[in-house]
């Protein structure tokens, strides 16, 4: 009776461990079409109302605990952020002026500001976000319904947020900036001509970095980092990000001048509190600025 | 008279699970306390895998894997197979010493989650993804095991007050207990 239940017992073990093995290996063999894909594209179709239900409510719990870490972040904060108003206040001032400068100029050359209100934003609720460090990606509850397709950037009010990796009909799943995979092509907003790739930094998930810049560009703390658009006249590399999108601001610059500077940025997003975004469906003038 | 002790346990494990994962990522994964999120996914199947036993442990960790894989459209068989590793330890560990100390809840939950922290990196370094190792992962891997430690007494709790009802009396805690109280229980004597 024992040996038995110990058969059974290793047999079901190895029979489940084989299982994974052979999920993993045909997951990996398959393209995008393949049949577990679709089985994933299938419980995502079906699991995402639910998704969307249980985020609604359980929205009271998250912002009970939000309010606790927001209250003890907001007191660490405010010595810091006092200084920061001192700084902000001259530059805003120059600001104002340079934008008002801004507006009556690109009137003259006639510039779309809306830029992205002409790229159709479609506005989606997060239904759910990955729990795991490996996988940066959230849930939305819009999909190839509603003009979402893979590739498509996704924003909210802070900047740039990711990329559409993955659409069923009514939900789709956006990977973050945050993840290995997303390289965005990214250009420093105050100086001229610096253009490298946005990527995440290792080590820190949180932590991202502009890669491919060279000795001559400098770099300094503070300056903000935005997509860069498509910026070559070659229709075979366009961006899939629209140019000027604010991604985050430069934390550090480690070996400035050298041949391979590393530039971190912190995002202006924050992904660990993302309750709407948006998913640009259009792109124009192939993300050229 | 109720459903088979087998079949109430199925069903009380499959509603636990679903149940686990999504409130995990519709609220607990959008949570950060101590600079990262808490994950209690490998709390919950190492505190069924300890409950119930290690076959259904493991049976539970490979369904709640492949669940969270298909669902969040991860890496399908990755989770299933860490997760049936962790349900399968944790029901050995009852199978084998039958710990009662009230440490073990904690001791199993932080494990549980390095098990499933360390071993999505070691997959993702085999399966050929960039694995972004450093300071900053090390750190939060270390977070994230001290907050699965915290929090696995009260997912254990929680876990158990669900699952005892469908639960088989184990023989070996009968005995223990029948040593313990010198045979029978007082209620019994009367």
């Amino acid at each position: 009776m024992y040996d038995k239940s110990v058969r059974r017992r290793r047999i079901t073990v190895a029979l489940l461990v084989a299982c994974s093995l052979l999920l993993l290996t045909a997951y990996f063999g398959e393209s995008a079409g393949g049949g577990l894909h679709s089985v994933q594209r299938g419980v995502l179709q079906v699991v995402s109302p639910i998704q969307d239900g249980a985020s609604r409510a359980l929205k009271p719990v998250r912002d009970l605990f939000g309010w606790f870490g927001d209250t003890l972040k907001a007191k660490g904060d405010n010595s810091k952020l006092k200084q920061q108003v001192v700084e902000l206040r001259a530059q805003a001032v120059a600001n104002a002026a340079a934008a008002r400068e801004n507006v009556q100029l690109q009137n003259l050359v006639g510039i779309d500001r809306s830029g992205l209100s002409a790229a159709k934003p479609v506005t989606a609720r997060v239904i759910f976000q990955s729990p795991s460090v490996w996988y940066s990606t959230i849930g939305i509850d819009r999909g190839s319904g509603d003009g979402v397709r893979i590739g498509q950037p996704v924003v909210n009010g802070d900047g740039l947020i990711g990329q559409v990796t993955f659409v069923a009909s009514n939900s789709a799943v956006v990977t973050l900036i945050t993840d290995g995979s997303v390289s965005v092509p990214a250009r420093i907003n105050e100086r001229n001509g610096v253009t490298g790739v946005m990527q995440t930094a290792s080590g820190s998930p949180d932590d991202l970095r502009l890669r491919f810049l060279v000795r001559q560009d400098i770099v300094k703390t503070s300056d903000t980092v935005i997509t860069s658009g498509t910026v070559t006249d070659a229709g075979r590399y366009t961006s899939l990000y629209p140019p000027n999108i604010p991604i985050g601001r430069v934390t550090r610059v480690d070996d400035a001048g050298s041949d391979n500077p590393k530039v971190h940025i912190r995002p202006f997003a924050d992904l660990h509190h993302l309750e709407f975004v948006q998913v640009l469906t259009r792109a124009i003038n192939g993300n050229r600025p | 008279m109720g459903p088979a002790p087998d079949l109430r346990l199925l069903w009380r494990l499959t509603a636990l699970g679903l149940a686990t994962v999504l409130v995990q990522i519709a609220a607990v994964s959008q949570l950060k306390i101590f600079g990262t999120n808490a994950d209690l996914t490998p709390l919950i199947i190492a505190s069924a895998g300890l409950l119930a036993g290690s076959l259904p442990g493991a049976v539970f960790g490979f369904g709640v894997g492949l669940f969270l894989d298909l669902a969040l459209v991860q890496t399908v068989g990755l989770s299933s197979l860490l997760f049936l590793i962790i349900g399968f330890g944790a029901g050995r560990l009852r199978e084998l010493r039958d710990p009662q100390n009230a440490v073990v809840p904690i001791a199993v939950g932080a494990a549980a989650t390095a098990i499933a922290q360390v071993g999505f990196s070691v997959m993702q370094f085999l399966l050929g993804d960039e694995v972004p190792m450093g300071f900053g992962l090390v750190r939060q891997i270390v977070l994230s095991i001290l907050l699965g430690a915290i929090i696995a007494p009260a997912v254990h709790m929680i876990a158990r007050r669900w699952l005892s009802p469908a639960l088989p009396e184990d023989p070996r805690r009968r005995r223990r207990r029948a040593y313990t109280t010198g045979g029978l229980s007082p209620l019994s004597r009367s």
